[in-house]
């Protein structure tokens, strides 16, 4: 079911792949990646996983290599304990707060989570795999709030970067990392990230990110999480930014008592198309998942959910909710939606719902008769939508930053 | 429907469990030689008499079928199909047309009165069919067509529903009294390409039913269809296709089941439903064919194509089913919501128990302004049965206001089953409202212990949850049907528990 049928549209990449110098720590993954990539090629509305979202006309881009190094952006004053920085797609040690480790130090464990065939971001990062954040908290620790940027200046030219990221939490370790990619609205370039992430048992990871790319970018990026016993990985994703995204997340509850939230939002308009796809495998007893996810669509844009949860025989007395809402406020606008229930053991609890719609009239005129203008009773409307996404953030330095991104979009003209 | 209660009076007198209809009906057969080619559709074609005009569209269709490549997506798993080890038209032996039902082989007339439906109208309207318990009167009788295999047997109270101008009879009936209307709207709906299932069907079909429904008729009692497989190594592929013109209204009732045998027997029928301004189609099936063994061996493939057009304003399709049999069921009854303020409807039961999958459910295409649709799905899963809603709401840029709301539910009853959920939503209109909700869960303990606790047995306080659980779906049903289904789910259960 579901086969992949062969798409041969990945030459330009594998070229462009086959042409770096490749470090001995990403042999393997490399060569799994072209591998995949020359098989499966870029997947095209006929693969279902990308039914609603066409990765095709990224065959027709030219990218460059990030070459990096000049440009030292303004930055805001560190917000955590340290920070890590991307500039025009390469890690700059110098700008960093956080000491860069080289992905040699955990080339064992790369590429364990990910499956290239079967996954074609992970595949096309796994072809040009570079350095990356690779944080590892020893059990016990709490290493507090984490900065992760990403910046693309105007000077970078239309660059493709695929960092790799790794993170482990030790038993009962703690991080909160707050993750924010920027760049300019004109340069086409490709920002394709892929974190790996493994929670020892009862470690806790809040996982905050903000994609803001520049609106003529390309933003993949896909998450791929192993949870362990009464672990949780707290994930919360705000898609504002690029020309065409998406957003994956892979997450497997492997030991009991797990809980995984998975929540975001997707902030559209004109001309682009977001898509936020999660895959949630309940793989053990007794663990709980929560989702909710909002988009808001201006001008002619597209918003894609895609949601699946896969229940085991063996995941028994699973607690699964996922929800997925979206906001029509323009005529061209179009929001697809698919969630997944796939079930397998027979003492759980699952559910999921889905709601599109435009703003309810009623509520509008309530407000306006209480004298709010029409722009800012929606506002306030739009607002209270997705405030319910927001509500399991229980940090409050990243609520102060979403809530400042979510005032900036609706500020920013359609 | 005395019928109905005789086949639950049969059903209660059976003690074991099992597949009660899975008996042979020892007749002579005429078959066309096996495999499919041209000549086979042109042997059809021929023993049908039909016109040139549609041979042509059946080699039409066979020409896209061969190019077609057969699906694989659906959550369903079987070995492949060779369409070429297969009878593709099967037909008891007569010696003449029967002109009435005295004519009719007698081993026939039985095998029908052993399923339960009643093919002589004098003995309804007496009240003598069958345990001859339920008065006649008050009840309204149902008109039937009993397709045998490839072709259609008997069809009652065909001149009562002459009188006001309905015409209920087998397709091929049609295609020589009503060319007309069979040729403008054979393929309207489901066109000969649409599918693979629905090609093959359009090349080799052999006999279903045919109903029309004048301006501003209420059809004075039930139409249904009751579809019986007998012969061995043979697919039926049956054309059902049924208009209702301007303000009309009719409901249509479809019954099936077939032997048990140890092969996998294919069943890739076609409905077509077409509704003018302000007509009312209500079509309900209860699928009882054979699911197979415990080990799941033998059964039927139930791969089906069925879509109802709305095409005139204020229209309306409602789908009903109950499906408890088949080894196999893939199909999604669909609404095209053409006409404004059209309304379509889909209340589903399906059951798979031991071996049986089933990957079924609807689309829902709103394209006129202020279109409605409901969804109610009902999956249990049991045994080692695999059940997957699977459904399409797609809004249309012009489709303001359009409305739909959708509901899942799924049972799960052991813990070697699984129960599967696939909903695409699809919305390009901002005035539009689209609610999906879907939960997953077993039969609460708490439910069974008050059940138990009052003296039910396991497999009784399962049988009721599980039609409390229905109960919206069921509600649906025309009354006879309703209390038949009733009796299926539990039948369909057992073994499921304890």
């Amino acid at each position: 079911m579901n086969a992949i049928a062969p798409i041969d549209n990945a030459r330009g990449f594998l070229r462009a792949a086959e042409a770096m110098p490749v470090p001995a720590w990403a042999e393997g993954l490399r060569a799994a990646g072209r591998a995949a990539l020359a098989a499966r090629g870029l997947p095209n509305r006929r693969v279902e996983a990308f039914k609603y979202t066409d990765l095709a006309p990224l065959a027709q881009m030219t990218f460059t290599r990030p070459e990096g190094g000049r440009a030292a952006p303004a930055l805001g004053a560190p917000r955590g304990r340290a920070r890590l920085l991307f500039v025009d797609g390469v890690l700059r040690g110098d700008l960093s707060t956080l000491p860069v480790r080289p992905l040699s130090e955990v080339a064992a464990v790369l590429g364990e989570l990910t499956d290239p065939m079967n996954q074609p971001l992970a595949a096309l990062n796994a072809a040009f795999a570079e350095a990356g954040m690779v944080l590892e908290v020893p059990a016990g620790e709490d290493a507090g709030l984490v900065e992760l940027l990403s910046i693309v200046t105007d000077e970078a030219g239309p660059i493709a970067f695929h960092p790799r990221h790794v993170i482990r939490l030790g038993a009962g370790a703690r991080l909160t990392l707050l993750e924010s990619a920027e760049g300019p609205d004109h340069l086409a370039y490709l920002h394709n990230p892929v974190f790996e992430i493994a929670l020892a048992e009862g470690a806790v990871l809040t996982h905050v990110r903000l994609q803001r790319e520049g609106r003529a970018a390309f933003f993949l990026s896909s998450v791929h999480a192993a949870i362990g016993a009464r672990a949780t990985y707290d994930n919360f994703t705000l898609q504002a930014g690029a020309r065409l995204a998406r957003n994956e997340i892979h997450a497997a509850l492997q030991g009991p008592q797990g809980a995984c939230h998975m929540n975001g939002a997707q902030l559209l308009g004109e001309g682009q198309h977001a898509d936020t796809t999660t895959s949630l495998h309940h793989a053990a007893p007794e663990c709980t998942s929560r989702q909710t996810y909002k988009t808001v669509l201006r001008g002619r844009a597209r918003g894609v959910f895609q949601g699946k949860i896969l229940v085991s025989r063996e995941a028994q007395r699973t607690d699964g909710y996922q929800m997925n809402q979206a906001l029509l406020l323009s005529e061209e606008a179009e929001m697809d939606s698919k969630p997944q229930l796939e079930i397998y053991a027979d003492d759980v609890k699952c559910s999921h719902g889905a709601t599109i719609g435009a703003l309810d009239p009623d509520q509008l005129f309530y407000l306006r008769a209480r004298g709010i203008p029409q722009e800012q009773a929606r506002a306030m409307l739009v607002e209270a939508f997705l405030a319910e996404a927001l509500e399991g953030l229980a940090d409050p330095l990243c609520r102060a930053v979403l809530e400042e991104a979510l005032q900036q979009w609706w500020r920013q003209p359609a | 429907m005395p019928a109905v209660t005789e086949t639950i009076e049969t059903v209660q007198s059976v003690t074991e469990g099992g597949y009660k209809w899975g008996f042979t009906t020892d007749i002579e057969t005429e078959f066309a030689p096996k495999g499919l080619n041209e000549d086979i559709i042109r042997f059809i074609s021929r023993k049908k008499e039909e016109p040139e005009w549609l041979l042509e569209w059946r080699l039409k269709a066979f020409a896209i079928w061969q190019k077609m490549e057969e699906p694989r997506w659906a959550a369903v798993r079987y070995p492949p199909i060779n369409y070429q080890d297969a009878y593709y038209y099967a037909a008891p032996k007569t010696k003449a047309k029967p002109k009435s039902l005295d004519e009719v082989d007698p081993e026939l007339l039985r095998t029908y009165e052993k399923l339960g439906i009643p093919l002589r109208e004098q003995a309804i309207l007496a009240g003598v069919e069958g345990a001859g318990e339920v008065p006649a009167e008050g009840r309204a009788p149902v008109a039937v067509d009993a397709v045998f295999d490839s072709v259609s047997v008997a069809t009652t109270f065909k001149e009562r529903l002459e009188k006001e101008g309905i015409i209920f009879c087998s397709i091929s009936e049609a295609v020589q009294k009503h060319p007309e209307l069979v040729r403008q709207y054979l393929g309207s709906v489901v066109p000969q390409g649409d599918n693979f299932f629905a090609a093959l069907n359009s090349a080799v079909f052999t006999d279903g039913s045919f109903v029309y429904i004048p301006k501003g008729v209420r059809c004075p009692m039930e139409l249904s269809t009751y579809f019986r497989i007998n012969a061995k190594s043979t697919g039926q592929f049956e054309r059902t296709l049924i208009i209702a013109d301007a303000g009309s209204y009719v409901s249509y009732l479809e019954g099936c089941t077939a032997p048990m045998r140890d092969e996998h027997q294919l069943h890739a029928a076609v409905v077509e439903l077409i509704a003018l301004e302000d007509a009312t189609i209500k079509y309900s099936t209860v699928q009882n064919w054979y699911p197979g063994d415990a080990e799941g061996r033998g059964g039927i493939y139930n791969f089906v194509t069925k879509r109802g057009l709305c095409r005139g304003a204020r229209s309306k399709i409602s789908w009903t089913q109950v499906e408890t049999g088949s080894a196999i069921t893939w199909k999604y009854p669909s609404c095209i919501l053409q006409g404004d303020e059209s309304v379509g409807e889909f209340y589903s039961v399906a059951i798979t128990n031991n071996r049986q999958q089933a990957d079924t459910g609807t689309k829902m295409f709103h394209i006129g302004r202020n279109t409605r649709s409901t969804i109610v799905s009902k999956g249990i899963s049991a045994g080692r049965g695999q059940n997957t809603y699977r459904g399409l709401v797609r809004i249309s840029p012009k489709a303001h206001g359009a409305r739909n709301f959708t509901q899942c539910d799924s049972l799960l009853i052991g813990n070697e089953c699984g129960a599967h959920t696939v909903p695409y939503i699809e919305n390009r209109c901002l005035t539009a409202k689209v609610e999906h909700e879907a939960t997953t869960s077993r039969i609460a303990e708490d439910q069974l212990f008050y059940c138990r606790q009052r003296g039910l047995s396991e497999e009784e306080a399962v049988g009721l949850i599980v039609n409390g659980f229905c109960r919206e779906v069921l509600k649906e049903l025309p009354m006879e049907f309703a209390v038949e289904a009733q009796k299926l789910l539990a039948i369909s259960l057992e073994g499921s528990v304890g």
